[in-house]
């Protein structure tokens, strides 16, 4: 066996094993650290592709900042998990449903799924030479040369999302004191406080 | 001979046998760092600081790495235990494995990723697990607030931290170390360093370094008065000297980072002087010294404070860095000073 093989067994397994114990353990807090371990092993297979630049962008934006919010969350969730298990065994066969419906979608899809002729020279025909620049240079052409508008929109549309996301949860609370740190900085410090040279033994 | 060290088991014990090389190296060094630790700071407050143990007292962190390994490890009661040991260890791997694209020398370095630095920032982005888990694990208040702490501060200052490196990536128009520290080259010595066209953000970055190593005056996460230690309170024995390790092999990295990326690595301050890995560690031991004068110096913050630094001066200060040096290599102005990559530097 090939040693790229055997990398990509080893990481499929770790992944599909982590992707169990994420259903079924028991605590929360262990399901989102497995998520962090299959999220890791999904990067391992972008570097077997030799996609280095978007495995280590999967690292730090969902293992480093979307998976550590998950942990905040459910670390500070107050909730008998155990009684919570117990009530979801009741939608165990609408959950089963649900699933054998998306497995039917999927294989009916596939069934049905062809390429048209001449996909794959669009696909292969914006991307650089990949033996003359690092996957990197190449993404970076694609995104900034030949998808420059596409990007800015969807920039464009995160970036309203977050507006959204804070004018739904600011609130000015009236009752409350406030820092004004421009105050705090612009305070004299001959003004605020005395210096006292203390003999020694003597005291004030 | 020759013929076996070029196929596959022969390149993996190259690699292992220089992996095993870094890693000595960096352990090494960590006995000297805490012992230089202790000792400046205990110079700043004019006390002896440790002086029994071997001459000058250099043996007084082996002593204590003894004492912390053979005492019994307490686990509480209430603790996840797989989650409250796997908390030391992926703080003190995590600070380990950083190492791997960290170059000494020209070409001494033990991966040569063309997209080192993102390796090193996704790392440390990962550095914060160790924290929350053993807060969360410990199955205790302070530890879980100390935890929640470092958390936000890490990520708050992680943010400038990519923008910062962004500044450089831009100027270098790569992400590998080699080529950074290489474009750093000059008839200059020291003024073709990044620390003069990026002079600001050495600041920014330095600060920013201290916060993401939970070092003071940003403690917060084990502010003692507060929080008694933080994520560390429960732990004991080989687990808080785990912790303890990769808190200061985090460190040492951030020193070795901005030798990196602001004051050219191994090259030689002197135009004439031979470059090599003598101006690196020398380097990296300066900021080092650095780091152990602030944590002598400065009181703690406050942590509004903190999170208005991060969030309110330093990310905006960044990201306005960023567009301004986008602008300056884009048009290769002041000699091409931030467009390294179009000079040829």
């Amino acid at each position: 066996m090939h040693i790229a093989d055997f990398t990509f067994y080893t990481f499929a397994i770790i992944l599909v094993t982590a992707a169990l114990f994420v259903v079924v353990a028991r605590n929360p807090v262990h399901s989102v650290l497995w998520l962090i371990l299959c999220f890791i092993q999904a990067a391992g297979f972008f570097v077997l592709l030799g996609a280095e630049f978007v495995a280590f962008l999967l690292v730090i934006v969902y293992v480093g900042a979307v998976a550590v919010l998950f942990l905040f969350v459910v670390m500070m969730l107050d909730v008998d998990f155990a009684e919570l298990k117990a009530e979801m065994a009741k939608y165990v066969p609408l959950a089963g449903l649900i699933g054998v419906v998306l497995m039917m979608q999927l294989v009916l899809a596939f069934g049905t799924w062809e390429f048209s002729a001449g996909v794959e020279a669009r696909l292969a025909s914006p991307t650089p030479p990949l033996d003359e620049v690092h996957n990197t240079q190449a993404l970076g052409l694609l995104l900034y040369d030949q998808y420059f508008l596409l990007f800015q929109l969807s920039g464009l549309i995160l970036l309203v999302a977050m507006i959204g996301a804070i004018l739904l949860t600011l609130r000015h609370r009236q009752d409350i004191k406030r820092q004004d740190v421009i105050a705090q900085m612009m305070r004299d410090p001959a003004k605020a406080m005395e210096l006292k040279d203390v003999k020694p033994g003597q005291g004030l | 001979m020759d013929g076996f060290f070029s196929t596959t088991p022969g390149i993996a014990l190259i690699m292992a046998a220089q992996s095993l090389l870094v890693i000595g190296f960096v352990m090494i060094s960590l006995l000297f760092l805490v012992y230089g630790d202790r000792k400046i700071w205990a110079a700043v407050q004019m006390r002896r600081g440790p002086n029994v143990v071997g001459a000058f007292g250099l043996l007084q962190t082996v002593a204590d790495a003894l004492k912390y390994v053979v005492k019994e490890v307490v686990v509480p009661a209430g603790a996840d235990k797989p989650v409250f040991m796997l908390a030391p260890l992926t703080s003190f791997v995590l600070a380990m494995v950083a190492w791997a694209v960290i170059p000494f020398n020209d070409t001494w370095v033990l991966a040569d990723l063309n997209i080192a630095i993102l390796y090193v920032f996704a790392i440390s982005s990962l550095e914060v697990y160790g924290v929350i888990m053993g807060g969360w694990a410990s199955n205790s208040k302070y530890p879980f607030l100390g935890s929640l702490r470092s958390a936000a501060q890490m990520i708050s200052y992680e943010v400038s931290i990519g923008l910062i490196i962004i500044g450089v990536i831009i100027t270098t128009g790569s992400m590998n170390f080699g080529d950074i520290v290489r474009a750093q080259d000059g008839d200059l010595g020291l003024f073709n360093w990044y620390w003069l066209p990026h002079l600001p953000m050495v600041f920014l970055f330095f600060i920013s370094t201290l916060a993401e190593t939970n070092r003071p005056p940003f403690d917060l996460p084990e502010a003692e008065s507060e929080l008694v230690a933080g994520y560390q309170v429960e732990y004991s024995s080989t687990p808080f000297l785990l912790f303890m390790a990769g808190e200061y092999i985090a460190i040492f990295l951030m020193c070795a980072l901005i030798s990196l990326l602001f004051f050219g690595g191994w090259l030689s301050p002197i135009p004439g002087l031979p470059d090599g890995a003598f101006w690196m560690i020398l380097k990296m031991s300066f900021f080092f010294f650095l780091f152990a004068m602030v944590k002598a110096i400065t009181p703690r913050y406050r942590y509004d404070q903190l999170m208005r630094l991060g969030w309110k001066v330093f990310l905006p200060m960044s990201l306005a860095w960023v567009v301004i040096v986008s602008f300056l290599a884009k048009f290769e102005l002041f000699g091409g000073a931030y467009a390294r990559w179009a000079i040829g530097g």
